[in-house]
């Protein structure tokens, strides 16, 4: 590499005397990149099929086997959403069923979606595979690290599932974990079932740490030449910033897993008061449950973000593309992310408004949380500007896109009810919640996942998935959790509340029983429904058309590796050099309707691009 | 264009479905409409801007779907718009929270005149205790708790002995006297929630909690749970009964106080251990 870092040093030497003087319109000057500041190491190539596949160094296959195994905690967590859901619309149906069993689905069912699933599958998958290619660098800078990152999140989700067969089963105090419920007796699985669902969690934070680290010191020290930080396409802003986020979050939550299982081994009281159980005083006493909560949400609010910044970057780059149009507003579309994500540090406690806590709090919590929604609405108008006045290509990409845009913005709103203190008095612990948070993080987020599998298939496997098969997929889908989550907010409004194994008979829930029969077997269909990309893909990997290189014409640098899909390093000899932002779409005067984030200005002198 | 007219028809049946939907609150049974006036504003004003979002969404995809002999714009900002877009929402979010605050003002700052109802919460029930003649509540302590002192009342607290004991999950109030509910708990989380009133609040183990309501509405009411307990989480069921002030002196007067309590359970044990010496 060392040849190469002289070239450099000579090019800016020439480049310094062309500027003094030159006004003339064809100037190589206007080409000049800043020359690399350190120089290439060599990537460790695996030898044997173990150290290919299995532990392996390359971040595009830790990225695939992320991807995997995030999808099949995934499908365990769809599984339990449709026993929920059978319980709930057809008791009759589900006798095998105990509160003891529902409860801990429900529990199972909301950490595996939010932790074990999204996290992972965004910043695992999508983070591993995405970041070194878009930013230009060959592998993440600590390759060993993020191996071990993809085996620690693997064993964090073994003891995850091996806690379905212990003694007393997996915990069942819900996802939330409040104690003192969690760890006494009366909450099923308070036994083995809550000390390994605690190990499980400490396990996937050490794990994420290290490939936290990684992603963040790719960003920002790995971009290759010319990728300045406000080049990086918004996937990678995204990305990054959530990843900032969970390097501060996490460890609010390992803490707290810590402290809750001395609590439970120990008998220690960092959590526990007073408490009497069956008649005895139990050995605890002076703790704050209410702290736990505190610090639980000082992760659970920003791991929100976790999920759904990554998400708000992706999709704001397959819309661009597949509108064949700029981002509109990129820089305030940074600056939306990474407001977002400060600003994601003080709403916590709006999860909090009738825990006990000092209701003067209240004040504080819905006013940041409330603020959180104007970068937020930005984002949302900047979306459908990016639409406006574009050349949109209706495919299965956008269609996620626009379903991400419905549910999103349905989602968003329903926010905006809950963050507003007194109207989330009679909303909290409702239905209206469970509606609000799956629609808004559960929906719009698995949306954008559908997209980007669908966008950059062919660059990860180099086939095209099928269209037809991809928008029966879509709709389904779509129209199904649709069905599921808007009409869910109004049983929130009758005040039926959450987690309950069963309703009796009270009368504002017995009108709901009609439906809860609809809104599950809705359920059972979209669940279905996603086996449907199984089979896509399964099939395109047989037998599907060949995909070109860069199929959608776009200009982020992840298309225009050496070969396709990308081998170990990237790029072939020479990292690429990067001289505008990858949204130079239908620019005026240009041949095509998109200019690759490669193409020197030279290249395209005739064109109107502006300067970025 | 089938994708713009199926998105169009989701954003037409949301209106409808809002419109005519037979799921909607129960009749509100407290002073809190401010609570529902605010989410009637939130979904004028919320459900304005999903539906505008969308169908500019849906323009967009008619309008604007691809050909190949156009090109999109190129326009990478446009910062006038972007300001204004930027102030219209803050403004909106600004309306929107100020009456949020307000009402959550009144629900923090309870009447002077309100009635103290203890709810004492336990896996899985509710029971509860009110002042006596002297208009205060004795101090408790979780160790006290026995089967002759149920809220574990400190035995010297001369405020406690006149304390009204109800040995039953149903809770008499009087109409249109405001209530002041304290809420505590012997294990875990639990929330005294009563959906036509509105308001709820969590019972913390270790510490008493409040909130306060007024109600307006003669009537039985169900108590539910509202924060996740354990197993029996979904059957913590309790009740509520609203009566006229005559009704609800009549019933006061037949409770039994902290010491009658004390003194039953003294005579049962007295008579306990005759019989067994005998």
């Amino acid at each position: 590499m060392s040849d190469e870092y002289d070239n450099n040093k000579s090019y800016q030497t020439q480049s310094s005397e062309v500027m003094d003087g030159s006004t003339g319109s064809v100037n190589p000057d206007i080409d000049y990149v800043r020359p690399a500041e350190v120089g290439e190491q060599d990537l460790y190539h695996g030898h044997s099929f173990i150290e290919k596949w299995v532990f392996c160094q390359d971040a595009k296959v830790i990225g695939v086997q992320y991807f995997l195994t995030a999808v099949f905690t995934g499908i365990v967590g769809l599984i339990l959403s449709w026993l929920m859901r059978l319980q709930l619309g057809f008791p009759e149906l589900a006798g095998f069923m105990t509160a003891e069993h529902y409860y801990q689905f429900v529990t199972m069912h909301g950490m595996i979606m939010v932790v074990y699933f999204l996290t992972a599958l965004f910043l695992g998958g999508f983070g591993n595979y995405l970041i070194p290619l878009m930013v230009g660098a060959r592998d993440m800078v600590f390759p060993y690290v993020n191996m071990l990152s993809f085996w620690m999140f693997f064993v964090a989700v073994a003891v995850l599932m091996a806690s379905f067969f212990v003694p007393g089963g997996p915990t069942g105090a819900g996802w939330t974990l409040y104690p003192p419920q969690t760890i006494l007796e009366g909450t099923p699985g308070s036994g083995m079932g809550i000390l390994l669902m605690l190990i499980s969690l400490s396990l996937f934070v050490i794990g994420f740490t290290m490939g936290g680290l990684n992603y963040m010191i790719t960003i920002l020290q790995a971009r290759t030449r010319g990728m300045t930080l406000m080049r990086m396409p918004l996937t990678v802003w995204g990305i990054f910033t959530a990843t900032v986020l969970a390097m501060l979050a996490f460890p609010a939550l390992l803490v707290s897993a810590i402290m809750m299982t001395l609590d439970k081994v120990l008998q220690t009281s960092f959590f526990m008061p007073t408490i009497l159980k069956a008649g005895e005083v139990l050995e605890y006493g002076g703790g704050s449950p209410i702290l736990f909560q505190h610090l639980f949400w000082f992760f659970g609010h920003p791991e929100v973000y976790i999920v759904a910044l990554p998400a708000f970057g992706i999709v704001s780059d397959l819309i661009s593309v597949h509108a064949r149009k700029n981002i509109f507003g990129y820089r305030m579309m940074v600056w939306a992310i990474v407001g977002i994500g400060g600003l994601s540090f003080f709403v916590w406690a709006h999860h909090m408004y009738v825990s006990g806590m000092n209701p003067w709090f209240g004040f504080f919590f819905a006013t940041t949380t409330l603020i959180i929604a104007v970068p937020t609405a930005m984002k949302v108008y900047n979306w459908i500007l990016t639409l406006w006045r574009g050349n949109i290509r209706i495919n299965t990409v956008m269609l996620w896109c626009l379903g991400f845009i419905v549910t999103f913005v349905n989602g968003g709103i329903t926010g905006i009810f809950l963050g507003n203190v007194s109207v989330d008095v009679p909303l909290s612990d409702t239905y209206f919640v469970i509606a609000h948070f799956h629609m808004v993080m559960g929906i719009a987020p698995l949306m954008v996942i559908m997209g980007a599998v669908y966008h950059w298939f062919p660059l990860v496997a180099g086939k095209m998935l099928h269209e037809g098969l991809g928008k029966w997929h879509f709709w389904i889908t779509f129209l199904g959790a649709y069905s599921i989550y808007f009409p869910m907010h109004y049983l929130g409004f009758i005040g039926v509340p959450r987690r309950y194994f069963e309703m009796y008979d009270s009368p504002y829930m017995t009108s709901a029983v009609g439906m809860n029969e609809f809104i599950s077997i809705a359920a059972f269909i979209v669940g279905a429904a996603q086996f449907i990309l199984v089979f896509n893909i399964i099939k395109t990997l047989k037998t599907g058309k060949k995909a070109e290189q860069n199929p959608w014409k776009a200009n982020s640098l992840e298309w225009y590796t050496s070969t396709v899909p990308p081998e170990h390093g990237n790029f072939g000899e020479r990292l690429p050099v990067v001289h505008r932002w990858p949204y130079d779409f239908s620019v005026p005067g240009a041949k095509d309707d998109f200019i690759p984030q490669t193409t020197a200005p030279s290249e395209v002198i005739h064109t109107e691009v502006e300067k970025t | 264009m089938h994708a713009g007219i199926i998105f169009l028809l989701v954003i037409i049946g949301s209106v409808l479905f809002h419109i005519f939907t037979p799921w909607y609150w129960t009749d509100i049974a407290s002073n809190w409409g401010g609570m529902d006036d605010t989410i009637t504003l939130t979904f004028w004003v919320g459900g304005g801007v999903f539906v505008a979002v969308c169908l500019f969404m849906i323009y967009c995809v008619f309008r604007y779907s691809h050909k190949e002999d156009r090109r999109a714009e190129y326009k990478p900002e446009d910062k006038k718009l972007e300001k204004i877009l930027t102030w219209a929402t803050t403004l909106g979010v600004a309306a929107l929270l100020a009456p949020g605050l307000i009402i959550w003002n009144q629900y923090v700052n309870v009447p002077k005149n309100a009635i103290e109802v203890d709810v004492m919460a336990w896996q899985w029930g509710w029971q509860y205790r009110l002042p006596g003649a002297d208009g205060k509540l004795g101090t408790t302590q979780v160790r006290n708790i026995a089967d002759n002192n149920p809220f574990g009342i400190n035995p010297d607290d001369p405020f406690g002995r006149d304390d009204i004991m109800v040995e039953s999950d149903v809770i008499n109030l009087e109409n249109n006297r405001p209530v002041k509910i304290l809420l505590r708990s012997v294990d875990v989380l639990h929330n005294w929630y009563v959906p036509q009133f509105r308001a709820k609040m969590d019972a913390v183990p270790g510490t008493v909690t409040f909130y306060w309501f007024e109600p307006n509405k003669v009537g039985e009411y169900e108590v539910l749970c509202a924060e996740y307990c354990g197993v029996g989480h979904y059957a913590m069921r309790g009740g509520v009964e609203v009566q006229d002030k005559a009704d609800y002196e009549v019933w006061l007067s037949e409770q039994e106080t902290f010491e009658q309590l004390s003194a039953r359970y003294e005579k049962l044990n007295v008579d306990g251990n005759k019989l067994a010496k005998k």
